[in-house]
């Protein structure tokens, strides 16, 4: 994937820890900003939207908007309110696109 | 179940300052915040930042780090994580990715702070495309400038963000002006505010002057603004000078203002009125926060944008205020202690119309054009609104329900400012005209599992047999 | 004459009646509420449903029966005027329960419709074997279920955008913000005052709700109707997990899982209780366990027009001619009668259904 944003660090490096992102392994600073340690890590959608199924990447990061929803050890929540822990199993959330689904 | 004088919603200054003030006057305080850390946004991690990255976020910004240090204290219980779902009757429902509870209080201070004002334009859901007040963020809690950016609108913290990125030693390739250079020179010419101004005044030249000698390219009186690109954010395209302009980026930072996040307030019952100042709705309150909701209160950029210290300013009134009502502080004591934060209070608040006057918000983007979404959950477009007013809708409910506008996870805190524009602009009303979103519990997401296990813990308290 | 008919009321009754009425090439203004009207349209779930419905009145197992059957052709109909598909789903419901004892009495209940409707009445009862086939995502706690093959579900918001457009695609109007306070019978016809209002029609149609309890009286109706809130939830979109509604949740076509209903004795109060969604959410998650993790986005709380008895009320005025009531607790199961039956009791044709049952004699002590 190509890299979304890049970034110039200000801090030293610290501690990394694994993590999975969509079944991948990710090596993230741990206690970072989970939704900045993801574009850092080259992340570049987080989720698609219900109706046009394009793709959304965080904006307020301020726990207001939503687009940075991920999919966190089970529960749907907004990554830019979330800190890095190791061990933490990243899915996209579940959603889907618009559409009737097959019924009976 | 948890019992406490007060709650306080929202650990930025004012929920920061208000939750000592309390504690210290003897009271039970929670402080409630959905972060992991206390600092809000405008002191987020303040706790964590040392130098270098201090010195690039700079002197202000580390001055929120006592009022951190400050929480700790005994007599607060800082609930890290945990968002607040529902206000009933001298309960707070809190919700968290590990589950929910209720606590009591008697009274409740929401210190919800501020949201950027969305700013609808066409492209803005391309990812790349952030609110400035993003870039603050990643480099507050990660230490990360993000290079190559354009800055798009107005307002101080457009500047702030380009030059704190640029310390950072990521300038940005430009910051895309929305205002005109008279819009500034109007405001300036309030001469008594001017001078009265004059540290802010001073601050924002020495800003210009630090980007100016960076390098940092400003467009001003920038119309027509448009963020494009295929899979995400490529370049910014506006008219400036009467050119047409095209800068590329690898980010859009947006922002025009702040305004009040009200959402916890309107659902706690609170009223809220219009304010032509602010262009948002605030929350009513009298001049220590009480509002007409039974023991709800209000502080900090909830209540009336203000900035950081006019939020900690009111904060701390409002917890004297509570302190004083539920007897713990005596009218002498509390009248003594609030006199000279009145006067501050007052003196800040009355600069407040300098910085509206020279940062008006990016008209285009209040009533965006047809094809730009203003529900990014749903992806409501403005026509669509404007469609439903040209099939009858009166109200933002009324579009609401014929569009799917403001039903999404958002629960309309992007779309809401937008959506009740351009009804009251399509029936040529005033904006108060178009009415209100209601404003439900849920305030905030939550499992369905965690309210369920409300539900078993409830019964299981109070012997409720239900059906099963 | 501004109309033939006034319609007080664009809720889904309101509209459905005037989607008739213009069908019988009558003139129509129907008058939408207030802001501040509960609008029942605005907050119901959507099922379009037969079982359970007129055990004490088979009359109204019949009516609901006939409109059910007319959904598919009343469906298109909508879809092929107003551009508008409503999402009707007619592949059966579910009533799930949590123990035998509330099983039983609704197996009853389902054996005294089937003897009164017989072939009409297609339901049989499912064990957790046979259920889980059918609706994999049931979880161990539910011990059984009637699944009726008549019943299904409709988009209901989508209902209501379809049936608005539907009147004005026939050359109704449709006015909206527009709150009927006064109707003033006159000898050719009835005027009607409000904010916004200032109507004359020869003929009125009240289809107003819970509004229609305060109009009701005043035109001679008894119209003795209560409001009944129901709380209701609605989840995240999700992937397809629930094939058929179930009268505790349901999947809209766009994924989220509707959550419903409390049955609340309150007045006129529609706010939504912590107690209230923390149970809907209970018993959603005992009937799926995959809804565990599923967010709830919105509650909302909308209130049921009922009549004492539960049933519908159909009534011309005894002291107005002309004036007809029309009221129910299930606007969407009725809306195909309501605008392909209904009309010709209105106009009193021959061929109209017979709704003799519905009147308000029955409120008579």
């Amino acid at each position: 994937m190509k890299p979304g944003l890049r970034f110039k660090s200000v801090v030293p490096e610290g501690p990394r820890v694994a993590v999975t992102f969509d079944g991948e392994a990710l090596m993230l600073p741990e206690g970072a900003n989970l939704a900045t340690a993801l574009m850092a890590a080259g992340i570049g959608s987080f989720r698609q939207t219900p109706f046009q199924g394009v793709a959304r990447a965080p904006f307020c990061m301020m726990g207001v908007c939503f687009d940075c929803l991920l999919e966190i050890d089970g529960v749907a929540q907004q990554s830019c309110l979330i800190e890095v822990r190791a061990g933490m199993d990243i899915r996209p959330a579940r959603q889907q696109r618009e559409g009737p689904y097959e019924s009976l | 179940m948890n019992r406490f004088d007060l709650a306080v919603v929202g650990a930025g200054p004012a929920g920061m300052a208000a939750a000592r003030e309390a504690a210290e006057a003897g009271l039970c305080v929670a402080l409630v915040d959905e972060q992991p850390r206390v600092g809000g946004q405008i002191y987020r991690n303040v706790e964590r930042v040392e130098a270098p990255l201090a010195a690039v976020l700079g002197k202000e910004f580390m001055s929120g780090a006592g009022l951190a240090k400050d929480v700790q204290h005994a007599g607060i219980t800082h609930l890290a994580g945990f968002s607040v779902l529902a206000f009933e009757k001298g309960k707070l429902a809190l919700g968290a990715a590990s589950g929910a509870m209720r606590i009591e209080a008697r009274e409740v201070l929401l210190a919800t702070g501020a949201i950027e004002r969305p700013m609808p334009m066409p492209g803005w859901t391309l990812p790349g495309v952030m609110g400035a007040g993003a870039a603050q963020v990643m480099l507050k809690q990660s230490g990360l400038a993000v290079e190559n950016a354009v800055l798009v609108g107005s307002g101080p913290l457009l500047h702030l963000v380009a030059v704190q990125l640029t310390r950072a030693g990521a300038p940005p390739r430009a910051i895309v002006e929305t205002r005109r250079r008279g819009d500034a020179r109007r405001a300036v010419m309030k001469w008594r505010l001017a001078l009265r101004a004059m540290p802010y005044i001073k601050r924002s030249l020495a800003n210009l002057t630090e980007l100016r000698n960076a390098g940092v390219r400003r467009y001003m009186g920038s119309r027509d603004v448009a963020l494009l690109g295929e899979r995400r954010v490529e370049s910014v395209v506006f008219a400036s000078g009467g050119r047409r302009r095209e800068v590329p980026c690898d980010v859009a930072l947006l922002h025009h203002g702040v305004i009040p996040h009200v959402q916890a307030s309107r659902a706690a019952g609170v009223s809220h009125i219009w304010s032509e100042s602010q262009m948002a709705y605030v929350p009513e309150c009298d001049i220590w926060g009480r509002t007409d909701a039974p023991h709800v209160w209000v502080a900090g950029d909830g209540a009336w944008i203000g900035g950081a210290r006019v939020a900690e300013l009111s904060g701390r009134i409002a917890a004297l205020g509570i302190a004083h009502d539920l007897g713990y502080v005596r009218s002498v004591e509390r009248d003594r202690r609030m006199a000279a934060w009145f006067e501050e209070r007052e003196f800040e608040l009355s600069l407040r119309p300098l910085i509206d006057r020279a940062f008006p918000p990016y008209e285009a983007a209040l009533t965006p054009e047809d094809s730009v979404a203003v529900c990014r959950c749903e992806e409501v477009t403005a026509g669509q609104v404007r469609a439903a007013v040209a099939a009858g809708a009166t109200n933002v409910g009324d579009a609401k329900v014929m569009t799917r506008v403001g039903m999404g996870r958002c629960q309309g805190r992007m779309c809401f400012p937008s959506v009740a524009r351009i009804v009251a602009e399509a029936r040529d009303v005033p904006v108060v005209d178009a009415g209100q979103l209601s404003a439900r519990p849920p305030i905030k997401p939550v499992t369905l599992g965690a309210l369920a296990q409300m539900h078993y813990g409830a019964g299981a308290k109070e012997g409720d047999a239900h059906d099963d | 004459m501004d109309a033939e008919f006034a319609i007080v009321g664009g809720g889904i009754v309101g509209l459905s009646v005037a989607l008739g009425l213009l069908d019988a090439g009558r003139s129509v203004v129907v008058l939408d509420g207030g802001a501040a009207d509960p609008k029942a349209s605005r907050g119901n779930f959507g099922l379009v449903w037969l079982q359970g419905k007129g055990v004490a009145q088979p009359r109204y197992a019949r009516w609901s029966k006939e409109s059910a059957d007319l959904w598919p052709a009343f469906a298109a109909m909508l879809q092929d005027v107003s551009g508008i598909d409503v999402g009707l789903r007619q592949t059966g419901g579910l009533d799930l329960h949590f123990d035998e004892e509330t099983l039983a009495q609704a197996v009853a209940e389902n054996e005294c419709l089937k003897a009164e409707l017989g072939s009409d009445y297609p339901y049989e009862v499912l064990r957790p074997d046979t259920l889980r086939v059918e609706e994999p995502e049931i979880g161990p706690r539910v011990v059984g279920a009637i699944l009726h093959h008549g019943d299904g579900d409709v988009d209901p918001l989508a209902l209501l955008a379809a049936l608005s457009a539907a009147v004005r695609a026939r050359g109704g109007r449709v006015v909206t913000g527009a709150k009927v306070d006064a109707i003033h019978p006159k000898a050719e016809g009835f005027h009607l005052h409000g904010d916004g209002v200032d109507l004359r029609a020869e003929k009125l149609v009240l289809a107003a709700g819970l509004g229609s309890a305060v109009l009701g009286p005043k035109l001679g109706f008894v119209a003795p109707l209560k409001p009944e809130r129901g709380q209701l939830l609605i989840t995240e979109k999700l992937p397809p997990m629930i094939r058929r509604p179930s009268l505790i949740a349901r999947q809209d076509r766009a994924g989220g899982i509707q959550i419903g209903a409390t049955n609340e004795d309150v007045g006129m109060d529609r706010r939504v209780t912590l107690d209230g969604m923390a149970r809907l959410a209970a018993d959603a998650v005992a009937a799926y366990p995959v809804l565990e993790h599923a967010q709830l986005l919105r509650a909302w709380g909308a209130l049921r027009v009922m009549a004492p008895d539960g049933l519908p009320i159909y009534q011309e005025s005894p002291t107005h001619r002309g004036a007809f009531l029309v009221s129910c607790h299930s606007g969407v199961t009725l809306a195909a009668a309501h605008a392909m039956r209904l009309p010709a009791w209105i106009l009193q044709r021959a061929d109209a259904p017979e709704l003799e049952v519905f009147g308000e004699t029955r409120f008579a002590v």
